[in-house]
């Protein structure tokens, strides 16, 4: 399985410039991620790892070392990356469907094939909407649905164009713990389905543990990874398999790392 | 017994006509001159019998403030625009427009006269400039607050700038720019009427000037009466305009009618 990396990062570091100040937000990150591989990075907040997002799809210039994806160098924004943050961000002029299918009237090729073949992509999206349980909210607008039901509306808009690279910061943060346990459900059948290359940056260990293939622990300010753990327990995962001793053996060790970091 | 709802909508009306009621009594019972106070009543009347001067001065103001306002929506939205888009025309105009819009423009009507005489002309760019300030403002604020994430989540996509504005700046200027219409409108009427007393001949404001000097109170009152009405049904055609355009933003609440 351990082919070349699709996502590579290579001895990154950054550093912020605010006036006279110099913060260094992150610090010789090496992160090698395989293509439809799901990682998850979690620490202590405050540790950079929006700031690693930011790097990864090219909204932050790295100040050294360098990030590839599928080869290539990130110089600017990437593009045709799905996004999905805390908050929604779902536009509310737009319904559902409308909002899940910004990305298409954006990204190529389908933005030069939309208007041709609405009809298609239409069922496409309908279709996600009803794996997420959504189809009846699809003429509903924002405003209109529950906060688990904006985030699955917010979790289709990434994958809709079947990203080449999905980033998830802190997706489900917001959400009642049983609507998040749901949603994990939800975005794990996603992936399999998919198999999106995927980073989910989160400070829950259950979820990162949960979701990943492999989880990253990263230090407090300036952030290291101090930890990359496999996570081997067999797919698809169930909450059932949440309360397993295995499954609690490892969130017992990532959150000893975790500890061990804020102590420090 | 009514219901609430009907008393919702009577509301308005019975403060208005509440307060004539209580200016007309006022003037009964302190016996005011009407030469200083007119009644209501009496300015009514008067406003029946100059009827066809008072209609023709009022479509002169109401041609002068609608032009001077929809020039203030072109320019000022697309100046919004601008400003909101662009960090660097923000910084650069921004001091600019925060001057120019501290100037009174009263004071400006005596150049405008010089540049382009007495009459139309200084009447509609009054109104321009004066309704034109608080539409750019609500534009490039509308436009500048767009929420970080949303930004990154559309150019991780790919977006180009272009394409930012369009699909989430502009429909999210959309509140605001309406919101600075109700606004404008009735600013507008403030520039063209002050513009029509200084330096006209025809108009509203030009109306109660005359009437002034020749001490026919009830018509000076007359005018201002119907100023009032033109502003509050332009304001009205604001709200409805809004409401089709943006209903989204109000969350479908009853209120703001």
């Amino acid at each position: 399985m351990q082919g070349p990396a699709f996502v590579k990062i290579d001895g990154v570091s950054l550093v912020y410039r605010q006036a006279e100040e110099e913060t260094l937000a992150v610090e010789d990150l090496n992160i090698d991620i395989q293509e439809g591989e799901f990682v998850a990075v979690v620490g202590p907040s405050g540790c950079g790892k929006s700031t690693l997002m930011k790097l990864v799809t090219g909204l932050l210039d790295t100040t050294a070392g360098r990030i590839t994806i599928g080869g290539k160098p990130v110089k600017g924004p990437v593009q045709g990356v799905g996004m999905a943050f805390q908050n929604s961000t779902l536009l509310p002029w737009r319904s559902t469907l409308d909002n899940v299918m910004l990305p298409l009237e954006i990204v190529e090729p389908h933005k030069r094939r939309l208007r041709k073949e609405k009809k298609a992509y239409i069922e496409q999206a309908m279709a996600l909407l009803k794996t997420v349980g959504l189809a009846d909210f699809a003429d509903k607008f924002p405003w209109q649905l529950s906060g688990g039901m904006q985030q699955r509306a917010n979790v289709c808009r990434s994958i809709i164009h079947n990203p080449r690279l999905l980033m998830l910061d802190e997706p489900f943060g917001a959400l009642d713990a049983f609507t998040r346990e749901e949603l994990w459900g939800v975005m794990q059948a996603l992936w399999m389905e998919k198999k999106f290359t995927s980073i989910l940056i989160t400070h829950d260990l259950r979820e990162a543990t949960f979701l990943a293939d492999r989880v990253f622990v990263m230090s407090k300010r300036p952030g290291k990874i101090i930890l990359s753990k496999e996570i081997d327990v067999p797919r698809p995962r169930t909450l059932d398999t949440t309360f397993e001793p295995h499954f609690g053996e490892i969130v017992h060790e990532l959150r000893e790392h975790i500890h061990s970091v804020r102590e420090s | 017994m009514m219901s609430e709802k009907t008393l919702i909508r009577l509301m308005p009306w019975l403060v208005t006509i509440g307060l004539f009621i209580l200016w007309e009594l006022l003037c009964i019972v302190t016996g005011i001159e009407k030469f200083i106070l007119p009644r209501p009543t009496l300015v009514f009347e008067t406003m029946v019998q100059f009827a066809p001067q008072i209609a023709h001065h009022s479509l002169q103001t109401l041609y002068t403030t609608t032009a001077g306002f929809v020039l203030g929506v072109v320019g000022g939205g697309l100046l919004g625009v601008f400003i909101g888009a662009s960090r660097l025309v923000y910084v650069g105009l921004y001091p600019v427009l925060v001057g120019f819009n501290s100037i009174p423009k009263v004071a400006l009507v005596p150049v405008l006269v010089i540049w382009f005489g007495i009459g139309t002309v200084p009447a509609i760019i009054t109104a321009f400039v004066i309704s034109f300030f608080p539409i750019v403002v609500n534009v490039a604020t509308g436009l500048a607050t767009i929420e970080p994430e949303l930004r990154d989540v559309l150019r991780s996509l790919g977006a180009s700038k272009t394409e930012i504005l369009t699909k989430i700046g502009l429909p999210r200027a959309m509140p605001y720019l309406f919101a600075s219409l109700k606004i404008a409108i009735t600013l507008a009427f403030v520039g063209s009427v002050i513009a029509e007393t200084v330096a006209s001949n025809e108009g509203i404001g030009y109306l109660m000037l005359s009437a002034s000097s020749s001490y026919n109170v009830p018509l000076v009152f007359a005018g201002l009466v119907v100023v009032a009405v033109m502003g509050v049904v332009m304001y009205a055609v604001a709200v409805w305009f809004e409401r089709r355009m943006t209903g989204w933003a109000f969350r479908g609440s009853d209120l703001m009618s």
